[in-house]
């Protein structure tokens, strides 16, 4: 269009420096100003347990913690996260923070191809860390967000609704553990 | 489904950012949550030169009392509509909403003034600041303005925004002890597009109704008021009868468009029900 001021403009094809701390590094890569998050973390970081989906923030296989809340890796260039902190499914796996998640879903089998379910346990996580107890209604109208097209959600219910009774048994009202 | 390539502004100010879109000659869209635009760029529906991040700037964050409103700040994302107390206690409608507005990922990043920019007139704050009579400050090239909700929402993805004008923040007059409000909203899945949904502020002297604004979503090319329904209610009680007559006057407000997936009929039916689920509600205190 004319009257666009190129001179003050970085190149369209430019790439940019941008500077994270992932899963507890500090990381920095090169980024083209289009590439969401999600891309820059499996192609860049090779963190590929962040699955890319729909990538229009509808199925939620890009969930990850963005400065501590779940957001779509898909709906975020990776230019806008320079300087936050992210963690993805691996972090949270090493970190054992959500051991007890997983160890339920195994349990429960649910999960099938798996492809969905980084995306369940990153909300869940943050499911859990909102509100230490959710009705079997508030875990599912958390999991409005996420697809899974193998279980039909009954057996996802069932381990989250588990998970959180046994935090609340085992540590009261903290629940959300960290 | 991956965006034109386009160059990246991180903005400091309003300054900053109403600068960069004056030098990018119009081909420029700012982004804040970007939870619509993301999309809109990854299907090539929009493909500006420029992304104007204006999500750094403090000047746009922030809710505090101002006078006889509550000024929210452009910024402030529909999660903090859950979890911030002043708008619980002083903007109430837009709490009861909040939960409704698709699902807690993308409450998490997007942003009241992207909602009320976008005028989708199937989403739930547009159609909210309406029903509050909120005003929406905007700041251009040529300075600072305030817009009435009733003179923002044009039409279809049309708003009273110029371009390279952009929401600083969303005035709302603070709710008070005399207010009741209601919210609901019915769709085929939580988290889904409503296929109607409606809430409402209204006014009390004594168990009289003194004034209600009623407003709908998804019911027409934008955020959509029923004036002749709110004419019916004022002066009077909250009977069944009174209710009755409301839902039968919607039918003059109300023109759904045609849709493959929702007949007009079936749309105003729907409204009418919710309608009276939420008058009902109202005459109980709610």
């Amino acid at each position: 269009m004319s009257g666009f001021d190129d001179s003050l403009l970085n190149e369209a094809d430019e790439t940019v420096r941008v500077r994270f701390v992932v899963n507890g590094r500090k990381v920095a890569c090169e980024v083209a100003p289009r590439e969401t998050l999600v891309d820059c973390l499996r192609d860049k970081l090779e963190l590929t347990g962040t699955h890319a989906g729909c990538e229009m923030g509808a199925c939620g296989a890009c969930l990850v913690q963005l400065d501590g809340r779940a957001v779509h890796s898909c709906l975020i260039f990776a230019v806008q996260a320079d300087g936050a902190t992210i963690d993805t499914i691996e972090g949270l796996s090493e970190l054992g923070a959500i051991a007890d998640l997983q160890a339920e879903f195994h349990r429960r089998n649910a999960l099938q191809c798996g492809f969905c379910t980084p995306g369940m346990l990153v909300n869940a996580h943050e499911l859990l860390s909102q509100t230490a107890q959710p009705s079997r209604e508030e875990i599912r109208d958390a999991l409005s967000g996420n697809y899974c097209r193998c279980t039909g959600y009954e057996a996802i219910v069932d381990a989250i609704d588990a998970v959180a009774s046994e935090r609340m048994k085992a540590g009261g009202a903290g629940g959300g553990v960290t | 489904m991956k965006a034109r390539a386009f160059s990246y502004f991180r903005a400091a100010t309003i300054d900053h950012a109403l600068d960069a879109h004056a030098r990018a000659g119009d081909d420029a869209r700012f982004i804040a949550g970007g939870q619509s635009l993301v999309p809109a760029l990854s299907l090539r529906l929009q493909a500006p030169r420029l992304l104007i991040d204006i999500t750094h700037i403090d000047e746009l964050r922030g809710v505090r009392r101002e006078g006889g409103h509550l000024r929210i700040g452009a910024l402030t994302r529909h999660c903090e509509m859950l979890s911030e107390p002043l708008i619980a206690e002083f903007a109430p409608l837009l709490h009861a909403a909040a939960p409704f507005v698709a699902h807690p990922a993308i409450r998490n990043r997007g942003t009241l003034g992207g909602s009320v920019a976008l005028a989708d007139p199937a989403s739930e704050f547009p159609a909210m600041i309406l029903a509050l009579d909120a005003e929406i400050e905007i700041t251009g090239p040529s300075g600072r303005r305030r817009v009435k909700a009733d003179d923002f929402f044009i039409d279809l993805f049309e708003t009273a925004l110029q371009p390279g004008e952009l929401i600083t923040a969303i005035y709302v007059p603070l709710f008070r002890a005399d207010q009741r409000f209601a919210f609901d909203e019915l769709a085929r899945r939580r988290g889904d597009y409503a296929l109607v949904g409606c809430g409402m502020l209204a006014t009390f002297a004594g168990e009289r109704i003194h004034d209600i604004r009623i407003s709908y979503l998804s019911v027409g090319n934008t955020p959509t008021r029923v004036r002749g329904t709110e004419a019916t209610l004022i002066g009077s009680r909250l009977d069944a009868e009174r209710i009755a007559a409301a839902q039968a006057a919607l039918e003059g407000d109300l023109a759904p468009p045609e849709s493959d997936e929702v007949p007009p009929a079936m749309r105003l039916h729907l409204a009418r029900v919710l309608l009276g689920r939420l008058l009902g509600r109202l005459g109980e205190g709610a």
